[in-house]
């Protein structure tokens, strides 16, 4: 019975960590431009950070061949020709974090190009790192009860078959 | 949950017993990757378009990754065509044992090197390569030639399937992480080899060959080095070997004391932290140091990879569990805890895999149509447009993979620790402080 409450705690707690709103920072949308170099096979800067709601323009650079620069989940994407600049805009209106990357073959480390884009808070990082928490800390008390549980059953099992004998 | 024998079932038993099946899939598998060394040697240098990289490194990958080693252990072992020139060669016949073999040294292999040291240091060493065999079609054609090579010259000088048991770089961690699978291959009753007259299973019969991977059924209790052949099923004269559907990780129960294991648990535990920094990460320094073989920054690299794999994670692991009182030797403690590596390790491979492989898929779709990058338009997909697929919950699956692994090794420890009669809590802490290390790399 213990156990079994303590499960559903855990699993509840679990489930609090990961989809539980949190409270977002409250900031005036802005108008964020970033120049990106990018050359064979990173981006530089290859980590920007923006607050959710802002106008993001990014200038590509490429400084070698042809390079792209596609953002995940957002779905959108640019190119650059060599000493060419391109210019991408958009709302960062999902938050977390995302990989951007190279969407044109640029040579043979090409499908490594990739850079960090993250939107306020990298939210699923800390509810990971909550949830490994509440596994490692939950784990101990969960088993101990799961051990007492199995031997209940099986002292009451064998009260019941000596009963019957 | 209790064994479930899958041999009971007479189509899955005919299957397995018939040669034939698995002959069309080594036939499939050998022609694949003869083509794969072609394509690599012959076709255009791009990787993304290569079928060589494309199929070995996007499509098997994922396949033996996220399907064959978690659900079917060695399952891949059983279709692999690298050792099947060899081993034709060796056996002089493609079916059934000829009534005379040819004669071959057939030698035993070294008893010093009879562990999985040279499968470690065979893996490290295409590892520290990696950025370039994963990038380059000719290498990576370059390395499945030399595999098949090394493969055909040890079938000839030692017995059974030497290059599959001792050298080859995929087999030692898929036997490592086989152990987590939920299929095995076991005998029905002890009783019967013991009294068994002539050990076919091992030595062989007219019905099949002796055990190609050096190991007599009777004695099997993991299923580290069973390369599920089937050729037990064949030669057994009692129908006493079975096929069983079992609990996951069953044969982490009883771990292992075995160094060259344990050592095969951090390398691959290390591997997969390495590769999700340098590789999917956003560091442009590290692809530059991981690719540029031969430059100082890549002999660096090669230094700090060996140092993490060979020092920093083992000394913390032995650190952990240091002051654990204990009667056993630390060395046994060692080799015992790290048991609870094995399925945190293949979650980190699974977390990583799903990144590189859903953002390179679509690349398959044009592969499969221009497979050497010729121009050519077989079904028409070749000019399929690249589009990295489900990102949006890439991130969920790849946190799911990582916190239950992390619950996965607590129980494994937690077993490992009752079995040595130590705490299990120090490798409970070394195995949640990595998997926050690789959930910040990969989220």
């Amino acid at each position: 019975m213990r156990f079994h409450l303590s499960l559903l705690l855990l699993v509840m707690a679990g489930l609090m960590v990961a989809f539980a709103p949190l409270p977002v920072p409250t900031t005036t949308p802005q108008e964020r431009t970033f120049e990106i170099d990018a050359h064979q096979f990173a981006y530089s800067p290859s980590e920007f950070h923006v607050n959710p709601g802002d106008t993001v323009t990014i200038q590509l650079v490429s400084t070698d061949v042809v390079h792209g620069l596609y953002v995940d989940d957002y779905d959108i994407s640019i190119e650059a020709d060599p000493g060419q600049s391109a210019t991408l805009t958009f709302v960062a209106d999902k938050p977390g974090s995302f990989r951007f990357r190279c969407n044109v073959t640029c040579g043979a480390m090409h499908p490594f190009m990739i850079g960090k884009l993250t939107v306020g808070n990298n939210s699923w990082l800390y509810r990971s790192i909550g949830l490994s928490i509440l596994a490692a800390i939950g784990f101990f008390p969960l088993s101990h009860l799961h051990l007492r549980a199995v031997q209940v059953s099986f002292s009451d099992r064998k009260t019941k078959e000596e009963r019957i004998k | 949950m209790n064994r479930i024998e899958l041999t009971r079932i007479p189509f899955i038993k005919n299957a397995l017993k018939s040669r034939y099946p698995q002959l069309a899939v080594f036939i499939v598998m050998l022609i694949g990757y003869i083509f794969a060394i072609l394509a690599g040697l012959i076709g255009t240098p791009v990787g993304s378009h290569n079928f060589s990289i494309v199929f070995v490194w996007i499509a098997w990958w994922a396949i033996l990754i996220l399907v064959a080693v978690p659900f079917f252990g060695r399952g891949w072992c059983a279709v692999c065509p690298i050792p099947l020139p060899g081993e034709w060669l060796q056996r002089g016949a493609i079916l059934n044992p000829p009534d005379k073999r040819p004669k071959w040294l057939n030698l035993r292999f070294p008893k010093m090197f009879r562990n999985i040291w040279l499968q470690n240091i065979s893996f490290l060493l295409l590892a520290l390569f990696s950025s370039v065999l994963l990038t380059t079609p000719n290498i990576t054609g370059i390395v499945l030639a030399a595999m098949l090579f090394a493969a055909i010259g040890l079938s000839t000088v030692f017995e059974r399937r030497a290059f599959c048991r001792y050298l080859c770089p995929v087999g030692g961690f898929i036997g490592l992480y086989s152990q987590t699978a939920p299929i095995e291959l076991r005998i029905k009753d002890k009783q019967i080899c013991v009294k068994c007259e002539g050990k076919p299973c091992y030595n062989g019969s007219t019905n099949g060959y002796g055990c190609p991977w050096d190991v007599f059924p009777g004695g099997l209790t993991k299923n580290t080095y069973c390369g599920l052949c089937m050729e037990c099923i064949r030669t057994c004269p009692h129908d006493n070997i079975a096929v069983n559907l079992r609990p996951f990780s069953a044969d982490l129960a009883k771990p292992s004391t075995r160094m060259d294991e344990a050592f095969k648990a951090f390398i691959m535990l290390g591997s997969a932290i390495i590769y999700a920094g340098v590789l999917l990460g956003p560091w442009g320094a590290f692809k530059d140091a991981a690719y540029n073989v031969g430059s100082n920054a890549w002999l660096v690299y090669g230094v700090a990879f060996l140092a993490f794999i060979f020092v920093i994670l083992p000394s913390l692991f032995t650190l952990g569990i240091l002051n654990t009182k204990s009667a056993l030797p630390l060395k046994q403690r060692f080799a015992s805890l790290s048991t609870a590596l094995i399925p945190l390790g293949l979650m980190f491979w699974v977390a990583f895999s799903l990144s590189f492989v859903l953002t390179n898929a679509s690349y398959i779709l044009a592969a499969f149509s221009d497979p050497l990058g010729l121009g050519w338009n077989l079904f028409g997909t070749a000019n399929a447009a690249w589009q990295p697929m489900l990102t949006s919950i890439l991130a969920p699956a790849q946190t799911l993979a990582l916190v239950g692994g992390l619950i996965w090794s607590a129980r494994t420890a937690q077993k490992a620790a009752g079995e040595v009669k130590v705490s299990p809590i120090p490798v409970i802490v070394y195995c949640f402080i990595v998997t926050s290390l690789m959930l910040w790399l990969l989220l």
